[in-house]
């Protein structure tokens, strides 16, 4: 495997960057460090930040892993990032809209049809429409890695509803508290905007046939899913309503929430349920957790649902090749931001050469996520690489594959002091009335050593992601 | 507000108060079972405090005869029973749990803790526990929260829709509570005015840590049409009947003030504080205590049905 | 043909439903295939709103009723006049791409023997314009599956229909659609009317059938229940992926309990009935 690079040292001296938080460490005695671990959790536990994970026994209100050494950008790397966000936005909203239009980029041969139309995240019930500013992904994690000082690569799109931006904001807020000369001593260009602006964004898409100020809420499936805490932080953070579904009903022409003063008219939803459960008259007729009759509001332009269903088309793991081509096509720019090269299994030769070297490369499913249904090559014995193989060659179309990156390693507390641990990086991108970005995002960390898995779920740990001021 | 939030509210406020009522009652029979026998009828008094609770079937069905300690256990830590303290507690962290947002830290955390000392009580071992100290847990938990939403809950609607679930609850539970005596003496008329009476009352009233109260305002002896009158009348006790509904209408007034509409519930209840207020102890008796707390409790469902389909369904009717 | 057309659903609850809501497509489809002269869909006390053309070309509504309801009827009737273009959908506008309908659903799910029933049908066709392999495949699917009502359920998949050799028109059209798809053949289910020569004649409820995509030709209908195209006897309503997902009414009802359901639909020829009352 290539080498590991280390985002504090560089050729054996601590970059700039990170020099205040060296003596920091060096300086803090291990009984504090411990001290502080435990008021870090305490404070986690007492707000409530938990993450639920069914089917595996133990705490179902576990906490994610804080670690307290945050990971540094300077302005300058951060300048590249957010230019390279932005654009992967624009064009990942710009390719949704004609997908479900014109179908431009198919006809000029950029995609193949079949990947987009033949897919299970394109919805035939919204082609034709044009929702408010034509956004569809109103938010849009991107998952990035770094392999050295200037190397960057999109892992992957999210365009339907990334979570974990709540942490972003508490790991902050947590650090703050706890240490607050280093933010003396630092220039942090600071993230607690993020609620104001997503207001702004999702009131910006609010259909024209509402006058006055929108009524903006969220949708989640209820208390029992994992990301429940997200949803009435954000809902509290922004002021507006957490509404399950049974809050809402369609009548007439509007969507409606019922109040203790009687209906009030919905304008904008910012959904955090699936499409399949958003409305039983389009979609599963079993779902309980949606609106009967939503997507007819929505389709005749009395809703507006965020981000739109059928976004998922422009995240799928098989389109993610296509970004740079889209980014080219759409805004006659070049990528800021590159993809990792990735093998299409669906393609025969391709899929020869995968299952030729298994064992250098890290395999997904197409429409797998949280780092489940994947192999890492080099960490694998034989038999999970029989495993994939086998699956692989059963259903070739439903697995991608990735040269195994050196990811970028922040030094992080553990048992023993501090080492590096690898970790990536997901920012996330406002998309309304205009693009926005918060300088910062959510830092997740593979706490076991060696490990390149950072997903909560499998020991991932999160960490405070700071943007230096120029 | 979102009808759900304030149904949350409410109901999260109603467990609370639900919990001290199953907690006095505990209390209640506990000390009464220290008073001698008075035979026939219900065959103790245990039975009398689950015929309060309307549970003296379920109970029956779970456990056979009514034996102190299974009442107790019954009574605090069967999930099984919807009145239990553990399930009302449990219910109301629940539903606060649901609507975290619309609480104050203090509040949750007063809910939060409560629930997390229930849980370690549980796992303690039963001839640890004396069933005085649980009620009193009980009743300083419920305190602590109530205290918790009175100093630190911004007064809009959900405090409100909080207060209505206490009052309407309160309301309930003291006439429960003075109905127990109902079915203490049923079985004979003969046994008024004697001294198992009067002890009766009195363990009524510490139950709802009314004793005092009532020595400072009546004086003299306890009679019935005295209990009577601080229990349903007085003013000035927090529990009395028309103290609860007295709340109930000055919430259900604040929120008519504040939303600009005045439904179905709130007059409703304005009715019924005005022919409570004109009661008398006598009517009372006249009437027939049971008859009497009977009608009132069927009323003030009435009133919590109308808050029902007045607020909490989102669509009026 | 002249064609008149009362379609009656009537829906009576046991016990009284608080609240009901629907999405429907009971309008015809603009085409060059069939022209309205008069259309209405009636109800009582309904709230109408949220009205729509999708990108299919289907006109949505929305309706809904607010309890207690212990029945609520729907009643459609219209005339029409329609042109026989051997099955070939004409001038309809439409947005969505052909390849949307080579997905499947879990109603047309492949199976062993669907994929034999496609290939043992096709083999001997190769290189025969596609007209020709789609007309083989529903004759085929009219062999393997026998119009026999009450053998087979709403949720009944294709699969399962094949493995029983029994169906009604949806699942006839439930198994044109998964052996046409994993052929690669864009399919997609329709439903509408459709007039039975016998007057007065009831039909058991309004039909359904398959449209396959053939190119130079675009969509064509198939009848497999028939063993035609849909001609000047077809009405039509709308499109989807399976018989749910194209279904002229949608609903879910809140509350309540014991729901039934009384359909009617008569479709008669004007031309004849006037020569009859002459």
């Amino acid at each position: 495997m290539p080498e590991t690079f280390n985002e504090m040292i560089d050729g054996g001296q601590v970059r700039p960057a990170y020099q205040s938080l060296e003596r920091w460490q060096n300086e803090m005695p291990a009984d504090l460090r411990q001290m502080k671990q435990s008021e870090a959790e305490a404070l986690f536990r007492r707000v409530g930040i938990t993450f639920a994970v069914y089917g595996e026994g133990g705490d179902p209100e576990r906490l994610i892993p804080f670690d307290m050494f945050p990971r540094v950008f300077t302005a300058g790397e951060w300048r590249k990032l957010e230019r390279g966000i932005r654009q992967r936005a624009a064009a990942l909203n710009a390719f949704l809209a004609d997908v479900y239009d014109q179908r431009e980029i198919i006809r000029a041969g950029k995609i193949p049809e079949h990947l987009v139309t033949h897919n299970e995240a394109f919805e035939r019930a919204v082609v034709g429409m044009r929702p408010p500013r034509n956004v569809w992904s109103h938010i849009v994690g991107v998952d990035l890695v770094r392999t050295g000082p200037d190397q960057f690569y999109v892992l992957e799109d999210n365009c339907r509803t990334p979570s974990g931006v709540s942490y972003m904001l508490q790991n902050r807020e947590i650090m703050m508290r706890m240490f607050p000369h280093l933010f003396v001593e630092n220039r942090i260009a600071p993230v607690d905007g993020y609620a104001d602006a997503l207001r702004h964004t999702l009131a910006s898409v609010a259909p024209k046939k509402c006058d006055g100020d929108p009524t903006v809420v969220i949708l989640t499936p209820g208390q029992f899913n994992s990301a429940y805490y997200e949803h009435s932080f954000l809902a509290d953070l922004m002021g507006v309503e957490l509404v399950e579904g049974q809050d809402l009903f369609v009548e007439g022409d509007f969507c409606w929430m019922r109040t203790t003063e009687g209906p009030k008219k919905v304008d904008v939803i910012y959904r955090r349920i699936d499409d399949a459960f958003l409305d039983p008259l389009c979609f599963r007729p079993d779902s309980m957790l949606g609106v009967p009759g939503l997507m007819n509001v929505y389709r005749s332009g009395g809703v507006s649902i965020c981000s739109a269903p059928g976004a998922g088309v422009a995240d799928d793991k098989a389109i993610y090749t296509f970004v740079p081509d889209m980014i080219r096509f759409y805004l006659g720019e070049a990528p800021i931001l590159e993809n990792v090269p990735t093998w299409q299994c669906a393609k025969p030769d391709e899929c020869k050469y995968v299952l030729e070297h298994l064992s250098e490369l890290v395999v997904k499913e197409v429409h797998g996520s949280g780092g489940y249904g994947m192999l890492v090559g080099p960490k694998a014995d034989q038999s999970q690489i029989e495993a994939f193989r086998h699956k692989i060659t059963e259903k070739p179309w439903n697995y991608i594959a990735q040269p195994t990156l050196a990811l970028s390693a922040c030094p992080t507390f553990v048992e023993e002091g501090v080492a590096p641990r690898h970790v990536d990086l997901r920012p996330y991108c406002l998309v309304g009335e205009r693009i926005e970005l918060v300088p910062g995002g959510l830092t997740r960390v593979a706490l076991n050593e060696g490990s390149l898995v950072v997903n909560s779920s499998q020991g991932g740990g999160v960490k405070d992601t700071w943007v230096l001021a120029e | 507000m979102l009808s759900r939030t304030a149904s949350h509210l409410y109901w999260m406020a109603r467990y609370i108060e639900r919990a001290e009522t199953t907690a006095r009652l505990l209390q209640m029979g506990a000390r009464n079972a220290l008073l001698p026998d008075i035979g026939g009828g219900f065959r103790n008094d245990w039975e009398a405090v689950l015929q309060a609770l309307g549970q003296l079937e379920a109970f029956r069905e779970k456990y056979g005869d009514p034996v102190q300690r299974n009442v107790e256990t019954f009574l605090f830590f069967d999930a099984s029973n919807p009145a239990s303290v553990m399930s009302c507690f449990s219910a109301a962290r629940e539903n606060g749990r649901v609507v975290r947002t619309a609480l104050t830290s203090q509040v949750w955390d007063a809910i939060n803790t409560t629930f997390q000392e229930m849980q370690a009580l549980h796992r303690m071992e039963r001839s640890k526990l004396i069933v005085n100290e649980l009620a009193d847990w009980t009743l300083r938990s419920g305190a602590l929260i109530r205290g918790a939403i009175e100093s630190t809950q911004l007064r809009n609607d959900g405090f409100r829709f909080m207060g209505l679930g206490h009052s309407i609850e309160r309301g309930d539970n003291t006439a429960r509570l003075l109905d127990v005596k109902y079915y203490v003496l049923l079985p004979s008329l003969s046994y008024v005015g004697s001294a198992l009476d009067q002890s009766q009352w009195a363990t009524l009233l510490r139950s709802m840590h009314a004793h005092r109260a009532f020595v400072w305002t009546y004086k003299g002896e306890i009679t019935a049409a005295k209990i009577a009158h601080l229990l349903i009348l007085n003013r000035q006790f927090p529990r009395s009947l028309l103290s609860a509904t007295q709340a109930t209408v000055d919430h259900l007034d604040a929120l008519a003030r504040g939303y600009g509409i005045t439904p179905k519930a709130t007059s409703l209840a304005r009715g019924h504080l005005g022919e409570l207020a004109e009661a008398h102890v006598e009517d009372i008796f006249d009437e027939g205590l049971h008859q009497f707390l009977l009608r009132f409790m069927g009323r003030n469902g009435e009133i919590a049905q109308a808050v029902q389909s007045s607020y909490l369904v989102g669509v009026p009717e | 043909m002249k064609l008149s057309v009362s379609h009656v659903t009537r829906y009576v609850f046991e016990t009284p439903v608080t609240r009901l809501i629907q999405s429907h497509r009971l309008t015809p489809s603009r085409c060059a295939n069939q022209r309205v002269i008069s259309w209405e869909v009636n109800m009582l006390k309904a709230v109408r709103g949220a009205a729509f053309r999708d990108g299919a070309g289907d006109w949505t509504e929305t309706v809904s009723v607010d309890g207690p309801l212990d029945a609520f009827e729907i009643e459609v009737t219209g005339e029409i006049e329609t042109e026989d273009f051997a099955g070939v959908l004409r001038d309809h506008r439409e947005k969505v791409p052909p390849s949307a309908y080579l997905t499947p659903t879990a109603r047309t799910w492949p199976s062993q023997p669907l994929r034999e029933l496609a290939e043992d049908t096709l083999a001997p066709l190769d290189g025969r314009p596609a007209i020709e392999r789609a007309h083989a495949l529903s004759n085929a699917v009219a062999d393997a599956v026998e119009y026999v009502p009450g053998e087979t359920e709403s949720l009944t998949t294709a699969a399962e229909a094949l493995e029983g050799g029994k169906g009604v028109c949806q699942d006839q059209t439930h198994v044109l659609m998964a052996v046409a798809q994993m052929s690669g053949v864009p399919a997609r289910y329709v439903t509408g009317y459709l007039f039975s020569a016998m007057p007065d004649h009831i039909s058991e409820a309004s039909h359904a059938w398959a449209e396959l995509y053939v190119d130079d030709l675009g969509w064509v209908g198939f009848d497999p229940s028939n063993r035609v195209c849909p001609d000047d006897r077809y009405i039509r309503l709308g499109s989807g992926y399976d018989s749910q997902d194209a279904a002229p009414i949608r609903g879910v009802v809140s509350g309540g309990a014991g729901e039934r359901l009384d359909v009617s639909v008569k479709v008669r020829d004007i031309a004849a009935s006037e020569q009859q009352q002459q």
